[in-house]
């Protein structure tokens, strides 16, 4: 069996970041991520990050990938990254099970840093299950990683970030953005979002969702309707709009079921996007020595991702012998960054939430 | 339908793959999955649900979901949309359970 003192489940930004914090304190790591690259949500991002710049704002969400790639790449002797490769079992006595071109690998470690991030919601209505209708992400990795496009007239649904940046993405692309729908009665992303979409003529109809979708085998048209203020169908609102793509962008849930296999303490929290695990301060779970970071214990950001990657990476190095020579000033800075990143009005029910998951 | 201008990424002309889809030769590029180099050929059923038979296309293109799993090769169940497009791949719409010992 193969032995290593850390092993990290996850590429993308909170991963990386604890690998390399791992690797700076003297711990080696290996990364086991199930994509052909490292990068998480970040290889797909094209626009510009909010955030300070200790967290790379300003800079392109793809370009923030390949800084903490490259990151990671300067401790060859320290970390290894599995790519291709799925973390498919979890065991209390610490062994990992790997499927990588349909082998399992089995690996012996001291610790676990679950960083695997979240997975996008579905919505119930009509047809929801047509070709032509996507995940607002889905639409985003095949647009900007593969190139390809989705259709030629798509409607999005969900006025949050992730809706408004995909939908002027699309445009972006060349595709025709027919209006953005928002069952709430306000636009649930950032005013910055919102108005770069309208300067360009997309309608954003708060109070309004999908009824249902039409189309033999693939999406054809969608009838779309307003709502009163307990979100249901105000009859006789109904309107067709033509479209070959419809894009869901309601929102992301942790992918913790590596955490319920292994039989953490779990809560539901809904401010957080779903099933997280219970967590100390230092982001340990309730078993020993198994780790959360990033959007698996609660969706947040990329910025947040990384920072409570650095914290998790120091922490476990410590914890595992490997004390960091600057452990107690980063310790703190990390500590900080997080409360600035989660502090103002936007933050509120994140806070709330979070304080609902700590042990 | 591949993007071929792009106000911040480039695209750049990938070596051509050419691959078999339900007995037609068709072509994608490198870096391509099975399910973007379909897709970019107007490709959008690729598989069936199991009991009503509904068409189904992908919807997470990150291997969560399950809706894109076609026959690769002779093996059925295979989430297209994070299995990279090669040379020659002999790739099938999927209408039913997935049959272990599928033939060519
Ligand atoms: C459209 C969009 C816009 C965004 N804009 C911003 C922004 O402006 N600013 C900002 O700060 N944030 C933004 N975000 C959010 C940010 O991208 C995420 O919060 C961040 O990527 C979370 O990082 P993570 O490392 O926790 O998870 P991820 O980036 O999701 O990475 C998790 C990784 O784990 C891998 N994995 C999962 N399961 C397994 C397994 N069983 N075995 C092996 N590997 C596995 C996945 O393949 C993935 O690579 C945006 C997100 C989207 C979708
Ligand atoms: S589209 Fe979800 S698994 Fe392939």
């Amino acid at each position: 069996m193969k032995q290593i003192d850390l092993v990290i489940i996850g590429g993308g930004p909170a991963g990386l970041s604890a690998a390399k914090m791992a690797a700076e304190s003297g711990l080696a790591s290996l990364i086991v991520e199930r994509n052909f690259n490292v990068g998480g949500q970040l290889v797909k991002q094209t626009h510009m990050f909010f955030g300070s710049e200790k967290q790379y704002a300003k800079t392109r969400g793809i370009d923030i990938a390949k800084i903490l790639v490259d990151d990671v790449l300067k401790f060859p002797d320290l970390i290894e990254i599995m790519t291709d490769t799925s973390v498919v079992g979890l065991y209390k006595d610490k062994v990992v099970t790997l499927l990588q071109k349909e082998k399992y690998i089995k690996v012996k470690t001291n610790a676990i840093i679950i960083a695997t991030g979240a997975s996008e919601k579905v919505l119930a209505f009509e047809n929801n299950d047509l070709p032509g209708i996507y995940g607002a992400g889905a639409v985003q990795t095949l647009m900007n990683v593969h190139g390809v496009l989705p259709g030629n007239d798509v409607v999005m649904v969900g006025s949050g970030n992730i809706g408004l940046i995909v939908s002027y993405q699309l445009i972006q692309a060349g595709v025709n953005v027919k209006c953005v729908l928002e069952a709430a009665s306000t636009i649930g992303g950032y005013k910055v979002h919102a108005s770069k979409l309208k300067r360009l003529g997309v309608d954003i109809l708060t109070s309004h969702s999908i009824k249902k979708a039409i189309g033999k085998n693939y999406l054809e048209k969608i009838v779309i309707g307003k709502l009163d203020d307990k979100w249901k169908f105000i009859e006789g609102t109904e309107e067709e709009i033509e479209v070959d793509s419809l894009c869901i962008s309601v929102g992301l849930s942790p992918l913790s079921n590596l955490l319920s296999m292994i039989g953490v303490d779990m809560k539901y929290v809904s401010t957080l996007g779903g099933l997280v695990p219970l967590i100390d301060k230092n982001h340990e779970t309730s078993i020993k020595n198994i780790f959360v970071a990033g959007d698996v214990c609660g969706v947040e950001e990329a910025s947040s991702a990384i920072v409570e990657g650095y914290l998790t990476g120091l922490v476990v190095a410590e914890k595992l012998g490997f004390k960091h020579p600057n452990y107690d000033e980063l310790y703190l800075d990390f500590k900080d960054q997080l409360h600035n990143l989660r502090s103002g009005p936007f933050g509120e029910k994140l806070r709330l939430g979070l304080q609902e998951i700590m042990r | 339908m591949r993007i071929k201008e792009h106000p911040i990424l480039k695209f750049e002309e990938k070596k051509k793959l050419s691959f078999f889809f339900d007995g037609k030769e068709v072509y994608g590029y490198e870096g391509d999955t099975v399910a973007s180099a379909l897709h970019a050929l107007g490709v959008k059923v690729l598989s069936h649900s199991i009991e009503l038979h509904r068409p189904r296309g992908f919807y997470c293109a990150i291997g969560n979901c399950s809706s894109c799993m076609m026959i690769v090769d002779g093996k059925p169940n295979v989430k297209t949309c994070v299995t990279q497009l090669l040379e020659n791949m002999v790739v099938k719409t999927q209408v039913n359970k997935g049959d272990i010992y599928e033939a060519n």
